[in-house]
């Protein structure tokens, strides 16, 4: 069975990390969600893969023979998985806030668009900095 | 008063000018100088104990891991230093006060003016060297601050930011040598440092240490080379410039010096580095300052001066020179904080500092004239002035060199006689000469407000003069005592009788005086002579490591976001590999459980939703459709394996997240062109694969281990019911155990719905606004948006699905469930009711604020925690009992469940907020807004009537 977890694991990192070296918001974004299920399942199997022994108390008497699996990782995994949409969310409206301000869902910054531009030769330095002083 | 005390005062000084500043001007000045004041008293009092030769310490622990402490002392030095800033302080937020003009915001400029006599403060009664940086770094950014308070002008600009750059740069130069010594010490305390002079100074790091703490030293104190920064500086106010280029900042780096001469000094090295550096400063500035036209650059030169003269006596490293360079910075800061309060007057009352405007104020203006030439007399080293008597003291000094002797002794009679020159001038050109009719504004003397502090020093000029011993006997002693060591009884007379210092001061007066008369002439030889300017060397070496710095940022980053991840993924991998292979996984220890035949057709069905996703993503529809697959095989997979609770997560997350994503993309293109070579594809396939591997890889490895630490999984299990109350053990770490961190996560969750909240309001203003408003939609709408058979379901389903909300909500302490999945789920329920009927028409039907309902959540949340202070307990500890009610079985009430009803509001309001968000948006693009529930009408008496 861990041959397919660990593998399963595996192809969608593989799929994740190739939407996101593309070009366009929306694969990124996509990319982003598949890297997700990866991680989260991930730090999930970190409390080792075991069936049908969910940590669900069965007696309150210490001394009980019940076996649980891990429920550490469970919490954590909980709440990355809604971080997650949280931030899901907020990368979809910037793709989005992005294609409306911006015309077209390019994930890659013209150099006209940045803040500070590349300078070519040491005279755009000067400039610069004359026009600062 | 403890020092503690006293260094922590300017600090709190610095808040009052901005409560104050609205009930005036006078009031914020007296605020501070009270303060300083105060200060200054709790300094004052320890005289006597240090005059026993008592050091006043006071310790606190900060970091002491780090060996950081709060450790502050008292001694001689200190005592000196401290008089210093703040005597000279208190004078100069007096003459701040009528000196800066109603336009100038005074309120800034005394917190700044207080910050930075903080941080000298805290310089000089530091007793640990780390603290003793952080201060040294605090004066640097004040100074800034202050030197560059004229904002409007360049010149005070750039001159803040030389200032800054050079003084910076020796704070990290030194910042490296004091820890090298700290590390030779053993301790960081400068006690335990100053102790410890035959380590150190056999250390064979002593050097490096050594020279480093000196580029720290001499770039604060304007030492050659790196004196240019001075003159610069000069374009801040002149309060300012008479404050820290007189008084205190510049002498910093002497303080340094002072303050480490019993275990660095006494060396050769230290010897030639200090001595030559501070002899070649002293004769440059003297020589610079004879032919300076401004005012303040005149003094400002002559500051760079007579800071090279006191190193240069630190650098002899014997007993009596330290005693000279002591007296020589009491007497240094009496004369020229005055002086540069006269020039701040004659800028004041003549509108020009130019010399050449200037001359024959001595009638316009006599009582600046009498303050001026007194403390110019001073400075020239005129008997029976204080500059005489510490003038002679060099002098002899340098008259009983070991080494060098005539060098020192034909360099230094050179710069005094420059000295006398500058000085006489100051006198000569400014307010002898006859008197002219074209000053730039008609000269007047100022206030009493203005000259009363230069006043005052003169005062002392000439008190110190006549009686050295009594006026000044006492600081000296107790000073040099700290510096060198050892107890020190000076005698300071006025008449040595016949020396060679005395014949070189003569030589250098009657020099001086000659070089005056024949100003004019040398000083066009001057001008004609070819100088390096600081300036633009320094101008250039800034705009080159600019130019490379931006190279550099422009090379890493290109605005490319691919390549980004590329190099990112590519380090992990390489990082990943580099631990794999350095450190040990330990054995395979646990068997491989058997693949049953579900397991395997959920495997299949993501390896195929992956792989489509890889081939159809282009197709954006279809791509959405392969992450819903994903994600449910992924619940699936949680559900299998033990972890019920996430299942539910996952899968109610599912649902959210696709209808987010397909709102998105009702705006954005619904197609992915392709854009990159079949090559460029290939490539990023790789590192995909290789990233897949490596994550696959590791995976395995980690499920076919054991633990390789005991687990605390144990403590959880054991302790859920018993302190915790409940059986859902996976609830209980999340409301309980590790609720601090679902408190800041709930919190997160609420600050990113808040973050597309405001994305949206900038988008539905300026150019996006109108671009929406003009919004083309590419693709044809369904005829029926509303259909019937959705409403009516939705509708059947919504009160189920709240109950179900509920139920998962309450039993979540016991069974799966919990704030987290009833959030989502209500919030589903709700969602289906606006997918139905459409935004607008829902909206009106709910009146729940959502950003209200995050805040709720979170106030719920953190209430839950509080409370279990009432109980003396601390944060979100949580408290549980059973209670019964009539007709219903006995149940459980922990204060767990208030935790857990913040996070499922906050959930709830999340969601609801991001959708309302990406809603307003297609409102904004001209969907229509119905106001119906359905688009069939089904009522009767709304039907158009047929014509009959």
């Amino acid at each position: 069975m861990e041959i397919l977890v660990a593998s399963a694991i595996g192809a969608i990192t593989a799929a994740g990390v190739y939407l996101i070296l593309r070009l366009r918001t929306f694969a990124v974004v996509l990319g982003m969600t598949m890297l997700t299920y990866a991680i989260n399942a991930f730090l999930f199997t970190s409390g080792r893969l075991v069936v049908d022994l969910p940590p669900i108390l069965l007696s309150h008497d210490v001394d009980s023979n019940h076996v649980y699996t891990d429920p550490l990782p469970q919490a954590l995994v909980l709440t990355a998985i809604v971080i997650s949409f949280g931030m899901t969310a907020v990368v979809v409206m910037m793709a989005l806030g992005a294609f409306i301000e911006g015309g077209d869902d390019h994930i890659n910054m013209p150099d006209e668009d940045r803040l500070m531009p590349p300078l070519k030769t040491i005279d755009d330095a000067k400039q610069i900095e004359d026009e600062t002083a | 008063m403890s020092p503690a005390l006293i260094a922590l005062l300017p600090f709190l000084g610095a808040l009052l000018p901005g409560l104050l500043i609205r009930s005036g001007r006078t009031v914020a000045a007296t605020a501070c100088g009270t303060t300083t004041f105060v200060a200054l008293l709790g300094l004052l009092l320890h005289i006597p104990a240090i005059m026993r030769g008592e050091v006043i310490t006071a310790r606190f622990e900060w970091l002491p891991l780090i060996q950081l402490n709060a450790n502050f002392r008292i001694d001689g030095l200190a005592l000196l230093f401290g008089i210093l800033i703040l005597g000279i302080g208190l004078l100069i937020i007096t003459y701040a006060r009528f000196y800066l003009s109603r336009q100038d915001s005074i309120g800034k400029f005394y917190t700044y003016l207080m910050l930075f006599q903080g941080a000298m403060i805290g310089i000089v009664l530091s007793d640990n060297i780390l603290l003793l940086l952080i201060f040294w770094e605090l004066t640097s950014l004040s100074s800034f601050l202050l030197i560059g308070y004229w904002r409007h002008l360049p010149a005070g600009r750039q001159g803040a930011r030389m200032a800054l750059a050079v003084t910076g740069m020796g704070g990290l130069a030194m910042i490296a040598g004091m820890l090298i010594l700290g590390q030779i010490a053993g301790s960081y305390d400068i006690s335990d440092i100053l102790n410890a002079r035959e380590a150190i100074q056999s250390s064979p790091h002593y050097t490096t240490a050594l020279i480093l703490i000196l580029i720290g030293a001499f770039t604060k104190s304007a030492q050659f080379p790196f004196h240019f920064w001075l003159p610069h500086a000069m374009a801040a106010p002149t309060p300012v410039s008479a404050y820290l280029h007189s008084a205190t900042m510049v002498k910093a780096g002497l303080f340094l010096m002072a303050r480490l001469w019993p275990v660095l000094s006494g060396t050769p090295e230290w010897f030639w580095i200090v001595a030559t550096t501070g002899l070649v400063t002293m004769l440059l500035g003297a020589l610079i300052a004879t032919f300076k036209d401004d005012l303040k650059a005149l003094l400002a030169f002559s500051t760079v001066s007579h800071l090279g003269l006191i190193t240069m006596l630190l650098g002899f490293g014997t007993h009596e020179a330290a005693i000279a360079a002591v007296f020589h910075i009491i007497n240094h800061a009496t004369f020229k904080a005055a002086l540069f309060m006269t020039a701040g007057i004659i800028d004041h009352g003549t509108h020009t500092r130019s010399i050449a405007r200037l001359g024959g104020l001595r009638k316009l203006m006599p009582v600046t004239f009498l303050i001026g030439t007194v403390a110019a007399l001073s400075m020239a080293g005129i008997p029976p002035l204080n500059g005489f008597l510490s003038k002679e003291m060099m002098l002899y000094e340098v008259d009983h060199l070991d080494m060098a002797r005539q060098g020192f002794m034909v360099v230094a009679t050179i710069a005094a006689l420059f000295s006398v020159c500058y000085s006489l001038r100051f006198i000569v050109h400014v307010f002898l000469g006859p008197q002219r009719d074209d000053y730039p504004h008609h000269p007047h003397d100022p206030g009493f407000g203005l000259w009363a502090g230069p006043a005052l020093l003169v005062v002392l000029v000439i008190l110190i003069g006549l009686f050295p011993n009594t006026m000044a006997g006492w600081l000296v002693d107790a000073s040099a005592s700290a510096v060198t060591g050892q107890v020190t009884e000076s005698d300071i007379y006025l008449w040595h009788g016949v020396n060679n210092a005395l014949i070189m001061s003569i030589l250098a007066i009657a020099g001086g005086a000659v070089l005056l008369s024949m100003h004019r002439p040398v000083l066009a030889l001057w001008d004609r002579t070819p100088r390096p300017d600081a300036k633009t060397i320094f101008d250039w070496l800034v705009l080159r490591v600019v130019f490379m710095g931006r190279a550099l940022t422009d090379a890493l980053t290109n605005g490319s976001m691919p390549r980004a991840l590329a190099a990112f993924t590519l380090a992990s991998l390489f990082a990943g590999g580099i631990a794999w292979y350095t450190g040990s996984a330990g054995p395979v220890t646990r068997p491989m459980l058997p693949i049953e035949p579900i397991a395997f057709i959920g495997w299949l069905m993501a390896i195929a939703a992956t792989g489509c996703m890889v081939f159809f993503h282009r197709i954006r529809v279809l791509a959405l459709v392969l992450v819903g697959i994903v994600g449910l095989v992924v619940s699936i997979f949680f559900a299998y394996f033990s972890a019920p609770d996430l299942a539910l997560t996952q899968i109610s997350v599912e649902v959210v997240t696709v209808i987010l994503l397909l709102l998105a993309l009702n705006f954005l293109p619904k197609r992915t062109l392709t854009e990159t070579s079949s090559l460029h594809r290939g490539w990023d396939a790789f590192i995909a694969t290789l990233a897949g591997l490596g994550f696959g890889g590791l995976t395995y490895a980690v499920l076919r281990r054991d633990f390789a630490f005991p687990t605390i999984s144990d403590y959880h299990l054991a302790n859920s019911y018993k302190l915790g109350g409940g059986d859902n053990v996976v609830n209980v770490i999340l409301v309980d155990f590790r609720g601090y961190d679902t408190f800041g996560e709930i919190t997160v969750l609420g600050i990113a719905a808040l973050a597309i909240f405001a994305l949206t309001q900038t988008l539905l203003q300026g150019r996006s606004s109108k671009r929406l408003l003009n919004w083309v939609h590419d693709h044809r709408r369904a005829g029926d948006r509303h259909p019937l058979m959705l409403v009516i379901a939705t509708r059947v389903i919504l009160p189920i699905s709240l109950v179900v909300g509920i139920y998962i909500f309450l039993r979540g302490h016991n069974l799966p469930g919990g704030g987290f999945i009833a959030g989502l789920v209500v919030a589903v329920a709700l969602l289906m009711q606006y997918m139905a009927s459409g935004y607008a028409w829902a909206q009106d039907r709910q009146g729940l604020p959502y950003h209200a309902l995050i805040g709720a959540g979170v106030v719920a949340a953190g209430v839950t925690g509080i409370g279990a202070w009432f109980n003396g307990k601390p944060f979100l500890t949580s408290a549980y009992g059973y209670f019964k009610l009539p007709f219903l079985e006995e149940f459980e009430l922990a204060t767990a469940m208030g935790f857990d009803l913040g996070v499922f509001l906050c959930v709830v309001g999340a969601v609801m907020l991001a959708l309302n968000s990406l809603s307003r948006i297609a409102r904004k693009a001209g969907v229509t807004v119905n106001t119906r529930p359905m688009d069939i009408d089904l009522s009767d008496e709304d039907q158009p009537k047929e014509a009959n």
